[in-house]
């Protein structure tokens, strides 16, 4: 017994909302990028509901996948983070331009 | 009688353990969102994660749910919460929306027309309108973490593999973006602590205030020699 799989989709809708509405807001590199970890986190919610609904393996297969490519993101990411604060200490998004045209 | 009450308490439980997950779920969301020490936001990524993986238990997604703990909270987060540290920026930072000041309550007003968009949604319409599995069935026999295991390593074998490419590249990459010099010789002992904060040769357009001059000393008597 379980909970109908439209509210665990409702409830991933929101979370991702939640993070691509911090990803807007934020300035900080660092809560950004934990703003993107949370998009990841409901789309995986999404896929293992999808996976609950339909009786197939393959959402779990996705989420898998997902999860090992989050963690390389998140190392890359982190790597270039540290790089920009190398250069300018306390840099926020928005003193990250000089590529601005 | 007794069968009525059995099933009542099973749907009042199946209902508690989701909205103990949406609470953990959305009040770490907004933590993140909301909160200005990015520590504390941090924190609350672990609260989201534990809440999905409760919701991923609630699923029949075991192994995912232990997967979920262990990488994102034993070591995304960790690794977040280092390089805070380990970069000093755990300071609060200044309560500006910027640009997008003036479109908060648009925002506020259209993400609850959404929600409740989609909670209409779910009463009036199906959301699963595929057909159900027949090959990779997940109720068939066997345990969660046999069936994931077998699938991913005769059906995604090739996908499964480049993913470890995927993360090799990643560590070569993290260490050649966070190693100072390139192939340059080991630097004599330095007279002076090597991560002493000195000012820089030229100054950065608006340094900040505190933290000016926080430039690594290695790299700049490399270029200046």
């Amino acid at each position: 017994m379980s909970v109908p799989g439209d509210w665990y989709l409702v409830l991933a809708a929101v979370l991702f909302g939640i993070g691509a509405a911090g990803l807007v807001v934020r300035r900080n590199i660092l809560v950004m990028y934990m703003c993107i970890e949370l998009m990841l986190n409901a789309v995986n919610l999404t896929f293992v509901t999808f996976s609950r609904m339909l009786d197939d393996l393959g959402g779990q297969d996705a989420v898998f996948f997902v999860l090992v490519v989050a963690a390389a993101e998140v190392v890359v990411g982190l790597g270039i983070i540290v790089a920009i604060y190398r250069r300018r200490a306390g840099a926020t998004a928005d003193d990250v331009n000089s590529l601005k045209g | 009688m007794n069968l009525f009450a059995a099933t009542g308490l099973a749907v009042a439980s199946a209902w508690a353990v989701y909205g103990v997950g949406a609470a953990l779920i959305l009040a770490g969301a907004a933590a993140v969102v909301g909160l200005r020490n990015p520590v504390h936001c941090a924190l609350g990524l672990v609260s989201t994660i534990f809440g999905t993986a409760l919701l991923f238990i609630d699923q029949g997604a075991y192994f995912l749910a232990a997967v979920q703990v262990i990488v994102y909270a034993g070591a995304i987060v960790i690794l977040f919460l280092f390089v805070i540290m380990l970069l000093g920026v755990d300071k609060k930072e200044p309560r500006s929306a910027g640009t997008f000041a003036s479109l908060g309550p648009v925002a506020a007003g259209l993400g609850i027309v959404a929600v409740v968009e989609l909670l209409v949604l779910a009463r009036v319409h199906y959301w699963a309108t595929g057909a159900k599995s027949t090959t990779a069935a997940l109720s068939g026999p066997g345990a969660d973490v046999q069936k994931l295991g077998q699938s991913i390593f005769t059906g995604y074998l090739l996908p499964f593999e480049m993913t470890s490419a995927l993360l090799v590249i990643a560590v070569v990459a993290a260490v050649a973006l966070v190693r100072r010099g390139s192939g340059a010789p080991p630097q004599a002992p330095p007279k002076k602590a090597p991560a002493t904060l000195r000012p820089p040769a030229k100054a950065p357009e608006a340094p900040a205030p505190g933290r000016a001059g926080a430039e690594p000393a290695g790299e700049k008597t490399r270029v200046a020699g």
